[in-house]
């Protein structure tokens, strides 16, 4: 389905903060906000959830430690005990202190990598990924609002582009998109 | 906008724009490499490769090359190790302790420390490798399934446990890093006018295009990091210390080791940064980010730090003595009044008496006598292995076996050869990465940038009918600015934001 974008550039990152406020105020759905850095306070404006990707790094954290124990208790305990300085390990827990520093790194070492490769995938980029912002300035120091005729069928796109220059923005640019 | 005290100095000097700090630090990397530029990496490729003919030499005819003997088997190498990863603590420290401290300081230097830890720690890593006389093998210390009757690796030993410290320091570090690179290598992609410049930077910057949701995730994912890496930085310098710490040598066999190592670790890592940034922000212009605050802010770590590394001195004398362990108190004496007092007292001067100094606020806010002492501070912090590791070797628990420990050509030839692969690496990133994080610095322009701060109001009052036009006379904005009276008070300044707040 053909759809039509209407893009607003913004100078300032609290213009369009403030822009993005009256405008869903009035009813209007913003899709997408393009910017250099973090705006704070946008997120609960346009509708963005916050991220779940805490949660999976708790995940891949507990998998760590666990896969650390499970190996650990293997090789030290079940496959090959070894016998130091005539202390071997007859059980996990008579040694779990030197398992300890480990079992640390590996959680770490899960929990960190687990979340980067997650937020990568789930952000779509990956090396040799083609840019989708719609103005090469806005990763230096404009901010673009989009919003699509789809998702605001009750406005006329005269009325969308007035209220926009109510706001503050200093270019209007439109893109067909399929 | 969340604005700061107005005592406080602000951390983004002049009158920068958004568009100003991008021009700032893309402007090195794009234009063409100054003549300096090119005779230091000239210098640091020739000095590194001088190192790596040393260790293809040490790897041909064997460990014997160096200068150990059979009461001094761990000297030379295990100093330069411990020194680098030592060096190493800085830049994750500053990203993700500083981060959880939210710190708005770090963000000028986080980039390049963080790099410059990466660097340190491939450093680092290169001695334990070459230690093990056949580089080859070097994937024995993982455990993996083998043809030697399932023989694992031994999970009691801290020279495993740091195996795995090291490795998830070094990699956990390297993602950090990246992650945070991503959104400014897309700015310099979307910059780039040459073919070949605009398609590496297409392919690092992974497509990032700035969308709300991503910088979401990227600010949880920067938080979540930082909360991992804030642990690990202090769990790999404990880890380096169990090396010592766990066995029985008199000197070694010291509870106080974790907390003494990782201080000394802190401590010359920031030595490092101080030494690096003072160059790198005359070389590239980076006055109006990295200025005399932030060597301030450092050199107080440096002092801290540099003093609880003098008090772990002096606890550990003292309880030598007390213990009354005869082995512990000659150990001491030795060090203190043996054959290797000048490295002792060496590393008491730089380590305990120069970090002192930084009491004086003109001392630690000079620019030049910072770059002194964080010179002398590296010497001490090597000398301070140095003296840990040989000292309490070379006098067996048997007479008939002390020994002096001398280095090689080798061993010398390796270490500066170390030193100059760092700044191979050091020299590279400084030229083709941003060296500042860019995404990071914008976001507190408005909040801690001087042109924001002296400011009389918040500049996002009503949406004005031309709101562009701040930036486009940015000579107005200082006219206006210098009218206003300087003593404002704070509580104008709230008030104002109030008015504000309930505007909007």
């Amino acid at each position: 389905m053909a759809d039509k974008v209407i893009y607003a550039m913004y100078g300032d990152d609290d213009v369009l903060k403030d822009g993005a406020k009256k405008l869903v105020s009035k009813g209007v759905k913003i899709a997408e906000v393009f910017s250099p850095f973090p705006i704070h306070g946008i997120d609960p404006i346009i509708g963005v959830k916050n991220t779940r990707l805490g949660i999976m790094a708790f995940l891949y954290g507990l998998t760590g430690l666990a896969l650390a124990t499970i190996g650990m208790r293997y090789f030290m305990v079940g496959d090959w005990p070894m016998n130091i300085g005539g202390k071997p390990n007859f059980t996990y827990l008579d040694n779990i202190l030197a398992f300890i520093p480990i079992s640390f790194e590996f959680t770490v070492l899960c929990a960190a990598h687990g979340m980067a490769i997650t937020y990568l995938i789930v952000n779509r980029t990956l090396p040799g990924m083609p840019a989708s912002n719609p103005d090469p300035r806005t990763t230096d120091d404009k901010f673009v609002m989009e919003l699509r005729m789809s998702e605001n069928a009750g406005f006329s796109e005269s009325e969308l582009e007035g209220m926009l220059k109510d706001t503050g923005m200093i270019e209007l640019d439109q893109k067909e998109v399929k | 906008m969340h604005k700061e005290a107005a005592i406080r100095e602000p951390l983004i000097l002049g009158h920068k724009t958004y568009h100003d700090i991008t021009e700032d630090v893309c402007r090195p990397i794009e234009d063409k490499a100054p003549k300096t530029w090119y005779i230091l990496f000239a210098i640091a490729v020739i000095v590194g490769l001088y190192g790596v003919g040393c260790i293809l030499y040490l790897l041909g005819t064997g460990v014997g090359v160096w200068g150990l003997n059979k009461t001094i088997g761990w000297a030379w190498d295990i100093t330069n190790f411990v020194w680098w990863v030592g060096i190493g603590h800085a830049g994750t420290l500053i990203s993700a302790v500083l981060l959880l401290f939210r710190q708005k300081w770090r963000m000028a230097i986080n980039r390049s420390a963080e790099a410059m830890t990466i660097f340190a720690v491939f450093m680092a890593g290169l001695f334990p490798l070459i230690h093990m006389g056949r580089l080859w093998v070097g994937y024995w210390v993982l455990p993996i399934p083998n043809q030697f009757g399932s023989l694992w690796v031994n999970f009691n030993s801290p020279l495993l446990w740091d195996v795995f410290a090291i490795s998830t320091y070094l990699s956990v570090s390297l993602v950090f890093w990246y992650i945070g690179l991503i959104p400014d290598f897309a700015t310099i992609r979307d910059r780039a006018k040459k073919p070949i410049s605009k398609k590496m930077y297409t392919i690092l910057s992974f497509g990032w295009s700035g969308r709300a949701k991503h910088w979401n995730r990227f600010e949880t994912v920067s938080l979540v990091l930082a909360g991992l890496a804030t642990p690990l930085v202090f769990s790999v310098h404990s880890i380096v210390s169990f090396d010592f710490a766990t066995s029985v040598i008199p000197g070694w066999h010291t509870t106080i080791f974790p907390p003494y190592f990782v201080a000394g670790a802190v401590f010359s890592g920031f030595a490092m940064v101080q030494t690096l940034l003072l160059i790198m922000r005359k070389a590239m212009g980076l006055e109006a980010y990295i200025h005399t605050k932030h060597v301030e802010y450092m050199n107080i770590v440096i002092m801290v730090t540099g003093s609880i590394v003098g008090t772990a001195y002096i606890t550990e004398l003292f309880i030598s003595w007390y213990s009354g362990v005869e082995y512990e108190g000659y150990a001491f004496m030795n060090r203190a009044t043996g054959p290797y007092w000048w490295a002792y007292w060496s590393m008491m001067t730089c380590n305990v008496i120069s970090p002192q100094l930084m009491w004086f606020k003109k001392l630690r806010r000079s620019l030049l006598f910072t770059f002194f002492i964080s010179i002398v501070v590296n010497i001490g912090m090597w000398f301070e292995r140095y003296v840990i590791i040989v000292t309490s070797l070379h006098r067996d628990y048997l007479p008939s076996s002390w020994s002096m420990h001398y280095p090689s050509h080798i061993d010398i030839g390796v270490y500066i050869g170390t030193i100059g692969l760092f700044f191979v690496f050091f020299l590279l990133f400084a030229r083709f990465f941003p060296v500042l994080a860019l995404n990071e610095v914008k976001t507190i322009l408005k909040s801690s940038g001087e042109s924001y701060k002296n400011a009389p109001d918040d500049h996002h009052d009503a949406p004005s009918p031309e709101p562009a036009a701040v930036e486009e006379t940015p000579v107005a904005e200082e006219t206006k600015q210098e009218n206003e009276s300087s003593d404002e008070s704070l509580e104008e300044e709230n008030s104002d934001e109030n008015n504000n707040d309930s505007n909007s």
